[in-house]
């Protein structure tokens, strides 16, 4: 059978054309994600920032894909609200840094409207927004677009019971989860990596869904269970690559979903490898990558061959220069290291 | 009407807005090399306004800027060799290479910083209009805000704020129609000048690619919120003449025939032309500073690119005032 391929950004999209022709309540806004607004004789040309919506707008017209002012408090507000009243809005957030000017909505009213209502009101809105170091697509590879375009940030909004949060990290997992997410009666915040969107992988055509609250085995080993969180898998990949050259075999557990975690999946990965690494693009403090460590420790002590541990970004905003930004990020390189440090203790 | 500004300013002006120009053409020129890395938001077209505005301004006012903010700095002073160096990484930048061109800062100068959050500078100049009453200072703070930021929530908090503390600072609103590809009569509802009324502030439109038509307005509102008359509106109508950012293609969102009606109005011929008539600036005094700027464009590249970089041990500097025993990991 010939593979499909798909980038990540296009099996997303994929996602989001299919459920907008299945169900006429799905639309979307978000600021230049057609762009030229109001100029129709431009959208041919256009399809957002970084061009992933082209077409969308000739094919659902202006009403269902919606550019916005600079009003993030406003539109994600009303993505609520529209959830509320019966639409299924994905308000499109350009950068996770920006989720400063509109946190309120992310963590105070979407994820406490079920429970606060007793139930009375369904909250299916989407917050699909982008995060990750060196940003901008385009540029050299290491760097550049400074503390403000750059961050990770997930663990600030999987504080929240009530608002799930997905983290995909291949094409096939991405369009299945955006399907799932659409689908979803309860807020869902889709967080892309920036340095994902344009690589490739086999995604099928037909509508399908990814199961939200569902880690993924991307790898089986025996020896050790590395825990990816998002954009650290291609990561981890190239770190077990060297590692399985040394004849250690290591389990890779994609998350997913960063609330709420599959501890289940986790654990018997633990159960069988006794031993854990997290890895965490994001700072630590207060992060999942350390929730994930916590729990296997809490939990599974009695399994664990060694300590667990957990590889993140050093503790520091991101700086922009090249030359610092580079020291900042875990890489296959640190978790090869952190492997044979935790081999060589015990 | 001959013009009432003395010399040494009418230089000033044309250094300022002439540096600004050949400092974004020089940068823009530098990416397309692939020289540097990072973004860059040309201030090109709009040089009018933030010299128009800096020359009322002395070393110990202060300014708040967006993303586009390497005019606003310039025409506050800031050394456009360190500024360069800062769009390169480098340690002898002015944010020792951790800002870049989005986040260009200089506390010697009041530069608050360039700051690419929309809208969210305008608070802090509010809060510096705030400081600078309760030191019962007489200096103010520019904030300068894109049309784009109208439509955030921190433009009418911010704003309100400032009226009712009576702060002394003047909003610059660079209307040039654009918010990436956005058009501003989308994005903004009725008329951004008719905001100042609403708070109760007074309001200026103007032409943002006449620098006296700046100069004049920015000098009432400032000598108005030196002797305590709180803070003003300016609405600028300019043009970026660029894309949004360096990788922006524009002609999929707007036409040439537009983009060439303003290039047409450029400031800086059109003063040019009016202080050769009026006589009050020779064709030398012009063509000296045009010289004495290339040479310092040779010199701004030559310093970028010996530069070093910040070290990798300095990660953990300066994120808090002193190390915190225990802190980073
Ligand atoms: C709060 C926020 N939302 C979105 C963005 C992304 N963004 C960067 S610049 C820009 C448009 C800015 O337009 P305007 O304020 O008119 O300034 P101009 O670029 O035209 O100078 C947007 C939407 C941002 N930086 N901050
Ligand atoms: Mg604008």
């Amino acid at each position: 059978m010939s593979e499909r391929l798909l980038s990540y950004g296009e099996a997303i999209d994929e996602a989001i054309r299919q459920e907008m022709a299945r169900d006429p309540s799905v639309f979307m806004m978000g600021e230049d994600i057609v762009g030229a607004a109001g100029r129709p004789e431009f959208w041919e040309n256009l399809g957002g920032a970084y061009g992933g919506n082209r077409g969308l707008i000739v094919d659902f017209g202006p009403e269902r894909v919606i550019d916005m002012p600079v009003s993030e408090m406003a539109f994600s507000g009303a993505g609520v609200g529209a959830a509320m009243a019966g639409a299924r809005p994905i308000v499109d957030i350009m950068f996770i840094d920006l989720i400063g000017c509109c946190y309120d909505q992310l963590i105070n009213q979407a994820p406490k409207i079920r429970y606060m209502t007793g139930g009375g009101y369904d909250c299916p809105v989407v917050f699909k927004t982008s995060y990750g170091g060196r940003a901008i697509p385009g540029l050299p590879k290491g760097g550049g677009a400074g503390v403000h375009h750059s961050q990770t940030m997930y663990s600030v909004v999987a504080h929240f019971p009530g608002l799930k949060v997905l983290t995909p990290s291949t094409p096939y997992n991405a369009k299945g989860l955006m399907t799932a997410a659409i689908r979803d009666n309860d807020p869902v915040m889709f967080l892309t990596h920036r340095f994902l969107g344009s690589v490739r992988g086999h995604v099928p055509e037909e509508p399908y869904t990814v199961p939200i609250g569902k880690a993924d085995i991307a790898r089986e080993g025996e020896d050790l269970t590395m825990v990816s969180i998002g954009g650290a898998l291609p990561l981890c990949f190239e770190a077990a690559d060297t590692l399985a050259a040394d004849g250690l075999e290591a389990e890779i557990v994609d998350l997913q979903t960063i609330n709420p975690i599959d501890e289940q999946t986790v654990y018997e990965s633990v159960e069988k490898t006794h031993r854990l690494l997290v890895v965490d693009e994001d700072t630590p403090v207060a992060s999942i990558g350390r929730d994930v460590a916590a729990r296997v420790a809490q939990n599974r002590f009695g399994y664990l061959d060694a300590p667990v541990t957990s590889l993140h970004s050093a503790d520091v905003p991101v700086p922009y220069s090249a030359a610092l930004e580079e020291h900042m990020p875990p890489t296959a390189e640190k978790i090869v290291a952190a492997v044979n440090e935790m081999l060589v203790a015990f | 009407m001959p013009l009432e500004i003395d010399r040494d300013k009418l230089l000033w002006i044309y250094r300022t807005m002439q540096l600004i120009r050949r400092f974004e053409e020089k940068y823009l020129e530098l990416l397309n090399s692939g020289v540097p890395f990072g973004t860059g938001h040309l201030y090109i077209g709009q040089e009018a306004v933030a010299t128009g505005v800096s020359a009322h301004l002395r070393t110990s006012d202060y300014i708040g800027s967006n993303h586009r903010g390497h005019g606003h700095c310039l025409a506050k002073g800031v050394d456009p060799i360190a500024m360069m160096a800062e769009c390169y990484g480098r340690v002898t930048g002015t944010n020792r290479g951790r800002g870049g061109s989005m986040h260009i800062t200089d506390a010697r100068l009041g530069v608050l910083g360039v700051n690419p959050i929309i809208g969210q500078s305008m608070a802090h100049c509010v809060g510096a209009g705030m400081a600078i009453n309760l030191r019962k200072g007489d200096d103010v703070a520019v904030s300068y805000l894109g049309d784009s930021a109208v439509g955030c929530g921190v433009f009418n908090e911010s704003i309100n704020l400032a009226t009712i503390m009576n702060a002394p600072v003047i909003f610059v609103c660079e209307n040039n129609q654009y918010a990436v590809t956005t058009p501003v009569e989308y994005a903004i509802a009725g008329k951004i000048i008719d905001r100042a009324a609403a708070y109760g502030i007074p309001g200026v439109k103007i032409d943002g690619m006449d620098v006296f038509a700046v100069y004049e307005a920015a000098g009432e509102a400032v000598e108005r919120a030196r002797g305590g008359g709180g803070p003003s509106f300016i609405e600028a109508l300019t043009y970026r003449y660029e894309g949004h950012w360096i990788k922006d293609d524009h002609t999929k969102y707007r036409t040439m025939d537009e983009v060439d009606k303003f290039r047409e109005q450029d400031p800086i011929p059109a003063f040019r032309s009016r202080v050769l008539a009026e006589q009050s600036l020779t064709a030398g005094d012009l063509d000296g500073i045009d010289a004495e700027i290339e040479r310092l464009m040779d010199e701004m590249v030559e310093f970028a690119e010996a530069s070093a970089n910040p070290e990798a041990d300095e990660l953990f500097e300066h994120v808090f005032a002193e190390p915190v025993a225990g802190g980073q990991s």
